[in-house]
């Protein structure tokens, strides 16, 4: 039961990380119908500018308290990754909007290689690590075992919440929000009513980016390490959390992801880790085949 | 002009370059993309990170962004007063559309021959130490390229259905004929057909669950399915040997003749002094051959039934359906004829190296082979086969830049841009021709004349 219990709040932990993650394919998605296969590369680059970052004001600083210092590196991250997201949707994938379907997915695949191939060659093939940070955690007593929280976890459960709840917030109440919902469901008939759909658009890549970047620091705060090629997996396993959540949905991607980190740790603890990965890559193959539209999707109805 | 990009609006560039201000405004919206570059190589690019132990040290490099700002600026200057307004000014007909049929028949042929005199051209040109870089990366690796395009196109560019996971079928026949091969003991020429029906076996298996499906639904699931058996290669290490890989794999005989130096090997047997580059030579024509052969088929399955259904079904799939075609033969049989060329792919790719692992079959490959495709122009043959030779042999040539080292020092690596310029080639290649080098695309039957029809016209599908 502890043990359960354990696996459950690791899972969690994962979970948030692809939940933020995935809110950037499903917004992107549902707006423009493209996947965008960089996105996953996206998240890497964020990885590498919070590790820079963090080094940097470590060494300018010394001995900065942790809280303020993540706090500087989760703005310059997703301030930084943003506009990275901003040039890449101007560069590699307006030029090609209205143009046959096939040219944004090549254009996105190119740009996935050119990412992880760039912070490669300016950063070196070689993990990059960082000393660990927030190493207490809480042990809580149940029954005749217990269980522990590590004081990481609780503040990626916490950053995550605090960020989801505003991002919710400019998705639901503001003029923003409401132009990307518009732009969602009809995007001439919302460009007929005076909506900007391409800054509409832009914003959103710079959304998506922003909660990646969240991601990245979340992601260097509990794993300590980033590599260049840490980009794909988490990419499709993010996108299998969108898939699965329901294309398109917020509250489904965040679900997505929580479910599939909870699946991939506990198929770990339980049955393999060496096939946590092909879990995760059935599951999107098996949505895909019998439910589309996912948990909270809309199902996606033919016209002919 | 507040647009960064430095490729996409040249218009833009040529109404400017009109007005007495032209040449400040491109030098403010220069400087513009001069800052964004500083903006985004700031810290990425600024700041190299070094592990020394469990800590990592930092290393400034400020000259480094300010020169890749330079460059920036430079360049987006020359594109905007310059570059820009010429190509803005010039006909927008493509090459390709200006060549009569008869010289395209007549630059066919000419390829042809020169493809069949390649080793020899190599020979002669580079002398038989330098050859066999230019028959085993230039030749044979390219010759693999275009047959798995080739093969690729069956499936996304006739029957319009996008498979992101097509290297799963590459993988099936070089890990069934490696182990056919090790474990039975079967030769090559066994193998291969092997290989192939394989792999058409494991395209209906894994085209069937994915019927029902359509567009990028379908390419993630196909992507999941490749990346499913690849992680099992990995990971079944008493049957495929995992990370390690099958080593040892026997090499291809001709006609039971093997390439070695023994006394019933192919040079003693015809009486010439042994050399390595028979083997080279002898691979190269048979990757040729099997390519060829994919070709052949493909053109010929295009005039059949089953081909023309392949064409309508990527045309219109309702109206396939109401016309009484059967939808599920025919997405299963493309699946099925794509996969096979795959695995007669992965059978020699297997046999040329000798040893195969998993590392071979990653995702990548899947969109390399994918980006050929669509860079040739889907459905386009000989688009397909230009795009394998610009992009791999483009982004080989890199390893032929030593000379670079001279410029920028002994620790400059020009073979570490590779697949980074390879990205980039395929994002430039896809917002300057989204259909693809080729434009036009040959009719499978037509009423006296065959004329070209334009790649605008064909449907990509909805599978």
């Amino acid at each position: 039961m502890d043990y359960l219990l354990q696996q459950l709040i690791n899972g969690l932990t994962l979970g948030s990380i692809y939940g933020l993650i995935a809110i950037g394919y499903t917004m992107v998605y549902g707006i423009i119908g493209m996947i965008n296969f960089s996105h996953g590369d996206v998240f890497m680059l964020s990885t590498f500018i919070a590790l820079i970052v963090f080094l940097f004001i470590s060494s300018l600083f010394g001995a900065l308290p942790l809280a303020l210092a993540l706090v500087l590196v989760l703005i310059a991250g997703m301030a930084l990754t943003s506009l990275w997201s901003f040039v890449i949707e101007r560069v590699a994938y307006r030029p090609l909007r209205g143009s046959f379907r096939l040219a944004p997915l090549i254009s996105a695949i190119g740009m996935s290689i050119f990412l992880s191939n760039f912070v490669q060659v300016v950063q070196g093939p070689n993990n990059r690590s960082v000393p660990p940070m927030l190493q207490g955690y809480v042990t809580v007593p149940l029954g005749d075992g217990s269980f522990t929280i590590a004081y990481k976890q609780m503040l990626i459960f916490l950053v995550t919440v605090v960020l989801l709840g505003a991002f919710w917030f400019l998705v639901q109440k503001t003029s923003l929000g409401r132009a990307m919902r518009a732009c969602e469901q009809d995007r001439k008939m919302a460009s007929l009513l005076g909506i900007d759909v391409d800054r509409t658009i832009s914003l959103t890549f710079v959304l998506g980016a922003a909660l990646a970047a969240v991601a990245g620091v979340m992601y260097l705060v509990q794993y300590n390490v980033v590599n260049f090629a840490d980009g794909f997996v988490p990419g499709v396993k993010a996108f299998t959390a969108a898939v699965l959540g329901g294309i398109g949905s917020l509250p489904g991607a965040v679900l997505g992801g929580l479910l599939i980190g909870l699946i991939e740790t506990i198929w770990s603890a339980y049955f393999s880790i060496d096939y946590k990965d092909v879990a995760a890559f059935s599951i999107l193959a098996i949505v895909l085949i019998f439910m589309p539209s996912g948990i909270l999707g809309r199902p996606d109805v033919e016209k002919v | 002009m507040t647009t960064p990009a430095p490729s996409t609006n040249t218009a833009t560039g040529a109404d400017t370059a009109a007005e007495p201000s032209a040449v400040s405004r491109a030098l403010k919206d220069a400087l513009k993309t001069a800052l964004l570059v500083i903006g985004l190589g700031t810290p990425i690019i600024l700041i190299q990170t070094h592990q020394s132990g469990a800590g990592v040290t930092l290393e400034w490099r400020f000259g480094l962004l300010a020169s890749l700002a330079a460059l920036a600026f430079a360049s987006r200057l020359l594109w905007l007063l310059f570059i820009g307004p010429r190509i803005a000014a010039r006909p927008a007909t493509s090459i390709t559309d200006k060549v009569p049929p008869a010289t395209r028949v007549w630059i066919k042929r000419a390829a042809l021959v020169f493809v069949l005199l390649y080793p020899f051209i190599a020979l002669g040109l580079a002398g038989k130490g330098g050859a066999i870089k230019w028959i085993d990366n230039f030749g044979i690796q390219l010759l693999i390229y275009v047959m798995l395009g080739w093969g690729l196109n069956i499936v996304v560019g006739l029957a319009g259905l996008l498979d992101l996971g097509y290297v799963a079928f590459y993988a099936v026949g070089a890990y069934s004929s490696a182990l056919l091969a090790k474990t039975v003991g079967l030769s090559f020429w066994l193998c291969l057909p092997m290989a192939g029906i394989l792999a058409a076996f494991w395209g209906i298996l894994l085209g069937f669950p994915v019927l029902r499906l359509r567009g990028d639904y379908l390419a993630i699931v196909t992507l999941a399915f490749g990346e499913i058996i690849r992680l099992v290669l990995i990971n079944w290490v008493d049957f495929t040997g995992g990370y390690a890989g099958i080593s040892g794999i026997p090499r291809p005989t001709f006609f039971g003749l093997p390439f070695n130096t023994s006394d019933n090997g192919f040079a003693a047997f015809f009486g010439i002094p042994f050399s390595p580059l028979h083997r080279l030579i002898f691979l190269f024509y048979l990757a040729l051959a099997l390519a060829l052969l994919t070709n052949y088929v493909t053109i010929k399955l295009r005039q059949l039934p089953i081909g023309r259904a392949w064409e309508a079904l990527r045309e219109d799939e309702i109206a396939c359906r109401s016309l009484g075609i059967d939808t599920v033969t025919t997405k299963l049989t493309a699946f099925a004829t794509g996969a096979m060329f795959g695995g007669f792919a992965g059978a020699f790719f297997a046999a040329r190296q000798g040893f195969i692992s998993p590392e071979s079959f990653i995702f990548m490959e899947s969109a390399v082979i994918l980006a050929i495709v669509v860079l040739g122009g889907m459905g386009s043959q000989i688009g397909v086969a230009i795009a394998a030779v610009v992009m791999i042999g483009g982004t080989e040539l890199l390893r032929e830049l030593d000379w670079l080292k001279e410029i920028f020092g002994p620790s400059f690596d020009p073979t570490q841009y590779r697949m980074l310029l390879f990205g980039l080639a395929m994002v430039v290649m896809m917002v300057w021709k989204p259909r693809g080098l080729i434009s036009t695309r040959a009719p499978s039957i037509s009423l006296g004349e065959a004329k070209a029809i334009s790649g605008s016209f064909v449907k990509e599908g909805h599978g």
